[in-house]
């Protein structure tokens, strides 16, 4: 592909705009570990259509724990990881489009996936749902988006490994079809909302959708060089 | 009532790669062919066009190109002890849909299979004694031989473009390719691609290790290449979306690429795509195809009467057509009565990883499907099996499809899956690591098979295909014999850390992981009508005007991808129905 970069859309342009205060406080705040993250803050401005407030709270600062602004590379908040979440459960895919969904609906070994009766979008919510629950009995009625980091990502852990029970819900489940969103959200094509200005995909050096290396397979000795370019043709 | 339409000649269900050959195969011979294919109609332009095709979310998430599970898909269980539940979510094989089917998505592997995987029963039973085949393995000889498929390998592969390098030409080895590969009677249509470095470190290693690596035969274009029908290909360029998408280059070879531009021209070759295939119709003594049920786009119960059926679908849904349409009988584990469902097998594979600091850049996101490095010296004969504790070899391999970040970044071992520790572990990896893969044989077992599940039904009423399939010790000691080998060759090339998924002693099948597409068998070939559903013509023992060419027809799995026999076959079947079966319809072999 040319390496001529387009003039960036109205839009975009618009976007970047409005992002760039929210990359400083999002930077600024990584090293307070011990703030709860304010909700509705580091999300560009962007207003949930899927998501309640609580539900929205609770994703911000689940995010923000899965991949945390650092000198490594921006993090969830500031990539708009919230947003593309929330843009994602609003597709078929979210939905249960692609997956089998007829029961009966019984319990089957690990090796066979998840067997409930729920698509993506409805585990997030029964789970989050369930742990702001949970929270709210162990740590004097706050829900999770006001805990501590700590206390956060103890408890994100165990939702990891499935030792957090919850109704209705395996924690285990919940946990990896998050990080899968949360990874998603962060190395998308920008278009789907995250991956602002493409900056997860500098932090690791994907040159994004160039598709075309014909030049650089046998190249050994230089890094690769060009920036990223995304879906609508811009340049990282 | 159904909506009937006129009788052809034939009806071919499913047009991937089996459905496109055949079509044009018997187009050729004047026949008149409709072809009803689940899915849409795709082609190159618009649907793999950049730079939408290239969306990973789409692409491997939402899996635009791959079949809804939500419509058909089959249910699981390890044994037949157990109760089988749904293959809910995508995870350990990924059929396709749509015009192309599986060979819009595929990598381009294109492998011959070698002359000792052809009669595997008997090599097995002369080299190491009657009895050494455990109790319970029901592999069996293919009832055809190399030499028979030859010709036919070739043609497929001049159809693909392959890339290559024959090892041994007219019967005498030549430097560069496989030593121990049957004899090919042409070199290969195009010369081997560039290497990437993982591929070049891949020559490097086996050197060292005494191995005779090659390249891997690839139907993704070194060069522009047109091929007999007047196909055109161009040049790969690494884009890095292979698996998963169609090629957005014109250079993967693809049913759309290398066969439909022809028969999307003929009069008599018509293309139905949305076309659901419910089940193939039967006379009174289930021993005559009339045509089959479909619903058309709008879901109108549909009858097209045909002389000739041929079940063209991926391996697994032709074997489920079979079930119930009633062609050939059941196969049932306990009685060892019946064939169709009968020594399904599968494909053994186990990656390891290579972790290398910043200085070297291996850039996996530069990628060919079928590009890369391998080796037969632990395959076929090459492999001791008395010694090795186990039967049917595999390939270790470099193959780089091209990676992004959405289908996932292998870390190195120790790096945690979240937090400021997984974004360094991400960003060091991204670039500097990559990966080379034990494909295994898989043999068939009495214990491995397919039948129709009791309770589950698809969005169209009917039975799911189930599968009772488990990993059996014979294949977990191959993966950890490979995957052994494979990690001591890497240690030549000293990564910074190292990461290899062997089986471990006892593991069960996991379906929620990606392994292989390759799911064989079902509908097996053989000589035999008692213990396989097809003849060597790959027609049904049972229902002579029913064919049924594709994987499903592997007694057990080699180890190397399927496409390039499933091709071979195709043709050879092919040949069968245009000079034996249309001058005496009828039984190709009488027992």
């Amino acid at each position: 592909m040319s390496d001529k970069a387009p003039s960036p859309s109205r839009r975009r342009l618009f976007k970047s705009l409005s992002l760039a205060p929210i990359a400083i406080a999002a930077a600024g705040c990584a090293r307070e570990a011990d703030k709860p993250a304010a909700p509705g803050a580091a999300a560009g401005g962007y207003r949930p259509a899927f998501f309640s407030a609580a539900e929205w709270a609770f994703i911000l600062a689940a995010c923000d724990r899965l991949i945390p602004a650092d000198p490594i590379g921006p993090g969830a908040l500031q990539a708009g990881v919230p947003e593309f979440i929330d843009r994602h459960m609003q597709t078929p895919y979210a939905s249960g489009d692609i997956w089998y969904m007829q029961g009966p609906f019984i319990e089957a070994a690990p090796q066979f996936g998840y067997q409930g009766r729920l698509p993506v979008r409805d585990i997030l919510r029964v789970a989050i749902k369930g742990i702001d629950a949970h929270c709210a009995r162990h740590f004097n009625g706050k829900n999770f988006a006001q805990l501590d980091h700590a206390d956060q990502e103890t408890l994100l852990k165990s939702a990891e490994t499935g030792k957090l029970e919850l109704e209705n819900i395996s924690s285990r489940e919940f946990f990896n079809q998050l990080l899968n969103e949360t990874r998603m959200g962060y190395f998308c094509d920008p278009r789907h909302g995250g991956n602002k200005d493409m900056a997860a995909w500098k932090m690791i050096g994907y040159p994004g959708m160039r598709a075309d290396y014909a030049n650089w397979v046998e190249v050994r000795d230089q890094p690769y060089p060009l920036p990223p370019v995304d879906l609508a043709g811009k340049r990282g | 009532m159904a909506v009937v339409k006129p009788k052809v000649d034939a009806v071919i269900v499913g047009m991937g790669w089996t459905g496109a050959i055949m079509a044009k195969e018997l187009t050729d011979a004047g026949l008149r062919v409709v072809a009803l294919e689940r899915g849409p109609d795709r082609d190159t332009q618009p649907d793999f066009a950049y730079p939408r095709v290239v969306d990973e979310l789409e692409g491997s998430v939402h899996r635009k190109f791959l079949q809804s599970l939500a419509k058909e898909t089959i249910t699981a269980r390890h044994s037949v002890k157990d109760t089988a539940v749904p293959y809910r979510q995508m995870g350990s094989f990924k059929p396709g849909t749509g015009v192309g089917g599986a060979g819009t998505h595929w990598s381009g592997c294109h492998f011959r299979a070698l002359r000792e995987d052809f009669n595997l029963r008997s090599n097995l039973r002369q080299r190491y004694g009657t009895k050494f085949i455990p109790e319970g393995m029901t592999i069996a000889d293919f009832p055809v031989t190399y030499e028979d498929l030859e010709p036919h390998f070739d043609h497929f592969e001049y159809v693909c473009g392959t890339s290559g390098k024959a090892g041994v030409l007219n019967g005498a080895r030549i430097p560069g390719g496989n030593p121990f590969e049957a004899s090919r009677s042409r070199e290969f249509p195009l010369p081997p691609n560039r290497n990437y470095l993982g591929a070049e470190l891949f020559y490097k290693a086996a050197r060292e290790m005494g191995y005779s690596a090659y390249p891997i035969p690839a139907s993704n274009a070194s060069a522009p290449y047109v091929n007999p029908y007047g196909c055109q290909m161009g040049p790969c360029n690494f884009c890095g979306f292979c698996s998963d998408y169609g090629c957005l280059n014109y250079s993967k070879a693809s049913p759309n690429v290398s066969i439909l531009p022809v028969l999307r021209l003929r009069k008599e070759f018509e293309l139905r795509a949305h076309a659901q295939v419910l089940r193939v119709n039967l006379d009174k003594e289930r021993a005559h195809a009339t045509g089959v049920t479909y619903l058309d786009a709008e879901g109108k119960e549909t009858e097209q009467p045909a002389d000739l059926v041929l079940l063209c679908a991926f391996s697994l849904f032709n074997v489920h057509l079979m079930l119930l349409s009633g062609i050939g009988k059941p196969y049932d584990p306990v009685a060892g009565t019946g064939t169709v469902g009968r020594n399904y097998s599968y494909q053994n594979l186990n990656r390891v990883t290579l972790f290398f600091d910043q200085s070297v850049q291996a850039n996996g996101f530069i990628g060919i499907g079928g590009g890369g490095a391998t080796f037969d010296d632990l395959n076929g004969n090459q492999l001791d099996s008395a010694r090795a504790g186990f039967v049917g070899g595999g390939v270790i391999w470099a193959r780089q499809p091209g990676s992004g970040p959405i289908r996932g970044i292998t870390t190195a071992p120790g790096v945690p899956n979240w937090g400021s520790a997984w974004k360094q572990g991400v960003k060091d990896a991204f670039r500097h690591s990559f990966y080379y893969e034990v494909q295994g044989a898989c043999m068939s077992y009495r214990s491995n098979y397919l039948d129709l599940d009791p309770t589950y039904r698809d969005a169209f009423g009917r039975p799911l295909l189930r599968m009772t399939f488990d990993w059996n010790d014979n294949e977990i000691r191959a993966s950890q014999f490979l995957v052994r080998k494979a990690l001591d060759m890497c240690k030549v090339l000293n990564p910074k850390a190292l990461s290899g998924d062997a089986k471990k002693a006892g593991e069960h099948y996991d379906i929620t992981r990606y392994q292989s597409t390759h799911t064989c068998g079902g509908a097996i070939m053989g000589s035999d009508p008692k213990t396989s559903a097809l003849n060597r013509y790959l027609q049904s023992w049972d229902v002579p005007n029913v064919f049924a060419p594709g994987a499903n027809a592997f007694p057990q799995n080699n180890g190397y991808n399927p496409t390039g026999m499933v091709g071979a076959l195709t043709y050879w079947a092919a040949r069968a129905i245009r000079e034996q079966y249309i001058k005496s319809p009828g039984a190709l072999v009488h027992m």
